[in-house]
């Protein structure tokens, strides 16, 4: 197979098959996991201002008092590769386009060196997650198969990206494919691994601000 | 400076001078140093007329278009005068029997001396019977011709890689050259058509130093295929930063902006149209407004549309909408599955009492 | 004798519920919950990571209630949660775990950690894994009355001191009262000066009141052993005297456990709201402070600090009334950084006090350090605190460590330093 031929299946046949795997895998999750439902709480409830599903939606992202220095590593880390990610892949033209192409929606990118330094930045950091996780010992006594597994597929697409946009160790036509191919093994593999928290750890949050805000606790 | 070829120049009013630029600049493309220009001058001037057999297969011409044009001497044109063409279908004056003598004779006066150059694709189908020459199979014909010449060319995108006979559902069975002969030296010049410099350069490389240029992974003069089209694309500053034409005559494409919205293959064709152009420098695709195609690499007939982006789906994504109907139906399966199984539990409840805390 | 895994195994597919599946499918195993639990800081040991503590109740969900799940057992690829494995669990879900819920409040993906351990204990204790220390006493609760024991007897013979000391009378089986008022063993064995503080403050508040002879206990060992069946019984007894007498509010003692299963498990326990309202006895000395009844006649004034015992604060709610009843008697209250809602747990909550093999008492003294620092970085020698059980295993972190730190209950705090009712008025 040519590295043209393997383009024009990765832009192709692959995007239609990771796109409708990961569709198809998140709608079924979903209902899989909140269709359980749950017990209305009979105990009559304490309004608190501020204690409440939505609120903890929003302010579980800040670090609880105190914890930020027990693993500094974990917070730093995580929020510079998640927002890293998030800039990189909605901020960056050719992504932008992209994403037009298939729903529609656009709206302005950041120059192209800028995202280049947040593509690095990024891979720093998942290399940092991924050597705490390594040399924690609770986090390497958690981790198993598929927390590596996804480190690997969450790694793949900013660094095939980044070596395509750089034209660095194989020629441009295949770095492109790679990167395609590599962001649909992230896209098929998602609603099926820990990386579904995507989606679910908002559901999460809410759960845990109104359970907790029954009781009028804000957490 | 003495030789054949020389005189046939001068003959032409092309000053000494004159033909030392033209060599100095053919080694500059090849990123040969400018001593390189000096021995391709000698060896050119003293070139003994080598044998060229040309042999069209499945193609469209356009290649011996692109080459030959003769409307206006070029100094491409001029180099075939200096080559001894001996076998070429659309320029020799031969037709029919004296023809085939003709390329008999060629091939036993210079066997293992003569460059086969050959344009089209090879059909494969029904052993070959969709593309004959004088009641000859095309593949016959390689085969038998093949062991004998130096080297080979293999002149545009379809007898480098099978050009537009083996695009999507390639009836005839069209393979590449390259896909026949394993054995020699193969160097691929893609394009539809290619770019007529290349053709010369590589020709001028051959002659001055016995042997092909520097190929790349898929058998093309690195000097022009080495960079893609993108690279050295006027209109990149226009992709940076994100000023695209949406349709061929809007206010974008009037103002040059990049055409990548527009299909623009440039990021993944790799030519050297977007620095060497065409009609002696003229102009390119690009500059003339009209993405690029993506001539020179393989299977760019079956690559998506031409006029949809690289950022776009190649094809409409017909399974997305059912995926997410088959989503919502698996969810809903395993759910109803799911209470009924908890509510089943609940049934199953036998009240706890002290007694049950102990095994 | 009739734990079963089978039954363990039937009453967590009972109890998961959407939260549950939302949680587990959440968990990136970043292992921040560990950071907050003071039985994995104290210890350094990462199988006290809380979400690792809930590993059999993860499994079953996944074998029961996903798909894939169901698919990799079925084809041998996933084992089913054994006997073997719940009883290797069984110091994890109850000796290292006090249901304190600082966890809950640190996963940066939302997961309430405890919520879980409360469910998976549902599991544990039907299938025989709950330690006997903490059967012994839902036997106890449930087949006497109270968790130490404790028969109505004996409480009233605490009723009887109490209100000879006291001079105030302590009303028993008064219908019609505005308040039922709920004890603990604790209290009534090693605290009995609270039921006179209470005696007192209810005279000088003018509000009326009552024991129940057949629901004096609030404790609920159902609760922290995690069967459901049981502490509905146990609850029912409240619900039933109180309904019975008519009162319009139960008030909820000094104990963490008791005002979690009156107030917020009970009404699900017993599948319907109550007829009457549940307080915890802070928030009704709040609601007296407000209304200027409680009036101080002389203050504490030594430094202090509070500790906050965490079913009543971070996960009861009652999360105002605390710092300005202190603030009403004490002079030098210090607030310690981490106070209220993110306090350090006693150690002893959750029934892991009950449990009293080598192990367990070594893990809880090795815990309790977390809160012998900050006493030590406050620089104080007293502690304030409002749950008898925290009281209990406090004072026993006190003894090990040789600390020469007193321990007071805010109630009778206040009690103490409340103005006495003027001479002449007949009690």
């Amino acid at each position: 197979m040519t590295e043209l031929q393997l383009l024009t299946w990765a832009r192709g046949t692959g995007l239609n098959i990771a796109l409708s795997i990961f569709v198809l895998g998140v709608i079924w999750r979903l209902v899989e996991i909140y269709g359980l439902g749950r017990k209305q709480d009979l105990a009559p409830a304490r309004h608190r201002d501020g204690a409440s599903g939505w609120n903890t939606i929003l302010r579980r992202s800040l670090a609880p008092p105190g914890l930020f220095k027990r693993s500094p590593i974990t917070y730093i880390g995580g929020y510079v590769f998640h927002l890293g990610l998030a800039i990189v892949v909605f901020l960056f033209a050719p992504h932008i386009k992209l994403i037009q192409g298939l729903v529609g929606l656009s709206w302005p990118g950041l120059p192209s060196q800028l995202i280049d330094l947040v593509t690095v930045v990024t891979l720093a950091a998942l290399l940092v997650v991924l050597w705490d996780r390594i040399v924690k010992p609770v986090k390497r006594y958690l981790s198993n198969f598929e927390d590596w597994i996804t480190w690997l597929v969450t790694f793949l697409p900013v660094l095939t990206g980044y070596l395509a946009v750089k034209h660095l160790f194989l020629p441009y036509t295949t770095l492109l494919a790679l990167h395609i191919l590599s962001a649909e093994l992230l896209l098929v593999v998602l609603p099926f691994t820990k990386l579904f928290h995507a989606f679910t750890s908002f559901g999460s949050r809410w759960y845990n601000g109104a359970i907790n805000g029954h009781r009028g606790v804000p957490t | 400076m003495q030789g054949p070829l020389f005189d046939s120049f001068a003959g032409r009013g092309l000053s000494r001078r004159g033909f030392l630029k033209y060599c100095a600049t053919l080694a500059s493309l090849l990123a040969l140093p400018p001593s390189a220009g000096r021995a391709m001058a000698e060896a050119l001037a003293a070139a003994r007329r080598p044998s060229v057999i040309w042999l069209p297969f499945q193609e469209c011409t356009g290649c011996t278009e692109s080459i030959t044009r003769s409307h206006t001497p070029t100094i491409e044109g001029m180099i075939f005068d200096m080559v001894s063409l001996d076998y070429q279908e659309t320029l020799m004056a031969a037709a029919g029997h004296q023809a085939e003598q003709a390329l008999a004779k060629a091939v036993e006066d210079n066997k293992g001396k003569f460059l086969l150059i050959v344009d089209g694709s090879v059909a494969t189908g029904l052993e070959g019977a969709y593309s004959c020459i004088a009641g000859k199979t095309n593949l016959a014909l390689l085969k038998e011709l093949a062991p004998h010449a130096a080297a080979i060319v293999a002149m545009g995108s379809c007898a480098s890689y099978g050009g537009i006979p083996k695009a999507n559902p390639n009836p005839t069975g069209a393979v590449a050259v390259s896909d026949i002969v394993k054995d020699k030296p193969i160097v691929n010049i893609p394009g539809c058509p290619p770019i007529p410099v290349v053709m010369t350069a590589v020709l001028a490389h051959f002659l001055t130093f016995g042997r092909l240029p520097e190929l790349d992974r898929l058998g093309r003069p690195k000097a022009f295929y080495g960079e893609t089209i993108h690279d050295r694309c006027y209109r990149r500053p226009f992709y940076d930063q994100g000023k695209f034409a949406k349709t061929f005559d809007d206010e974008g494409a009037r103002n040059g902006w990049c055409l990548f919205e527009l299909g623009c293959k440039g990021p993944v064709t790799y030519n050297a149209c977007a620095h060497v152009k065409w009609n002696d420098h003229t102009s390119w695709p690009v500059e003339s407004g009209h993405g690029c195609l993506g001539c020179s690499e393989p299977d760019f007939w079956d690559a998506g549309s031409f006029y949809k982006a690289l950022s776009m789906p190649a094809n409409p994504l017909k399974t997305v909408v059912p995926a997410a109907a088959v989503g919502v139906a698996a969810g809903v399966a395993v759910t109803w599955y799911n209470r009924s199984h908890k509510a089943a539990a609940r049934k199953a409840h036998e009240t706890a009492g002290v007694a049950d805390l102990e095994k | 004798m009739s734990a079963s895994l089978q039954r363990g195994i039937n009453v967590l597919k009972e109890v998961i519920d959407a939260p549950v599946a939302s949680f587990f499918n959440s968990c990136v195993h970043c292992g921040l919950c560990a950071e907050a639990c003071l039985f994995y800081l104290e210890t350094g040991d990462p199988k006290y990571t809380p979400i690792h503590k809930l590993e059999p109740l993860r499994r079953v969900y996944e074998q029961e209630y996903t798909l894939i799940g169901k698919l990799m057992r079925g084809l041998g690829l996933a084992k089913p949660v054994s006997d073997a494995e719940l009883e290797e669990w069984q110091p994890l879900v109850y000796d290292s775990c006090t249901m304190c819920g600082r966890c809950s409040l640190v996963c940066p993906v939302g997961n309430d950690i405890v919520y879980m351990v409360r469910k998976l204990r549902e599991g544990m204790s039907v299938s025989g894994h709950a330690p006997e220390g903490i059967r012994g006493a839902v036997k106890r609760t449930v087949e006497i009355g109270s968790p130490m024991g404790v028969k109505w007897p004996a409480v009233q013979a605490v009723i009887k001191h109490q209100q000879a000391e006291t001079g105030f009378e302590i009303p028993i089986d008064q219908a019609g009262v505005e308040y039922l008022v709920l004890l603990s063993s604790m209290e009534i064995m090693n605290y009995p000066e609270y039921l006179g503080a209470l005696a007192k403050i209810f005279k000088k508040a003018g509000l009326t009141w009552t024991l129940s002879s057949t629901a004096f206990e609030a404790t609920n060992a159902g609760i922290q052993i995690g069967t459901s069946d049981i502490a509905r019984v146990i609850v029912k007894r409240i619900v039933d005297s109180a309904e019975q007498l008519g009162v319009k509010k139960v008030i909820s003692p000094e104990c963490g456990h008791a005002y979690m299963a009156i107030r917020w498990e009970g009404p699900n326990l017993i599948g319907r709201p109550y007829k009457f309202e549940v307080i915890h006895v802070l928030e009704l000395l709040d609601e007296l402070r407000k209304k200027g009844v409680l009036k101080m006649k002389d203050s504490f004034d030594e430094p202090l600090i509070v500790h906050d015992p965490c079913q009543i604060v971070r996960r009861g709610g009652v999360l105002d009334a605390p710092e300005p009843l202190i603030n009403t008697v004490a002079t030098h209250y210090i607030p310690i950084v981490d106070k209220q809602k993110m306090n350090w747990c006693c150690g002893g909550g959750g029934g892991t006090s009950a449990i009293h093999t080598e192990e367990a008492e070594a893990l809880r003294v090795k815990a309790f350090r977390i809160k012998k620092r900050q006493i030590e970085e406050a620089g104080v020698s007293t502690v304030v605190t409002f749950c008898a059980n925290c009281r209990i295993v406090i004072e026993e972190g006190f003894d090990h460590y040789e600390m020469n730190t007193q321990l007071l209950g805010l109630t009778e705090l206040l009690a103490e330093h409340l103005e006495d009712e003027p001479e002449g008025v007949a009690s």
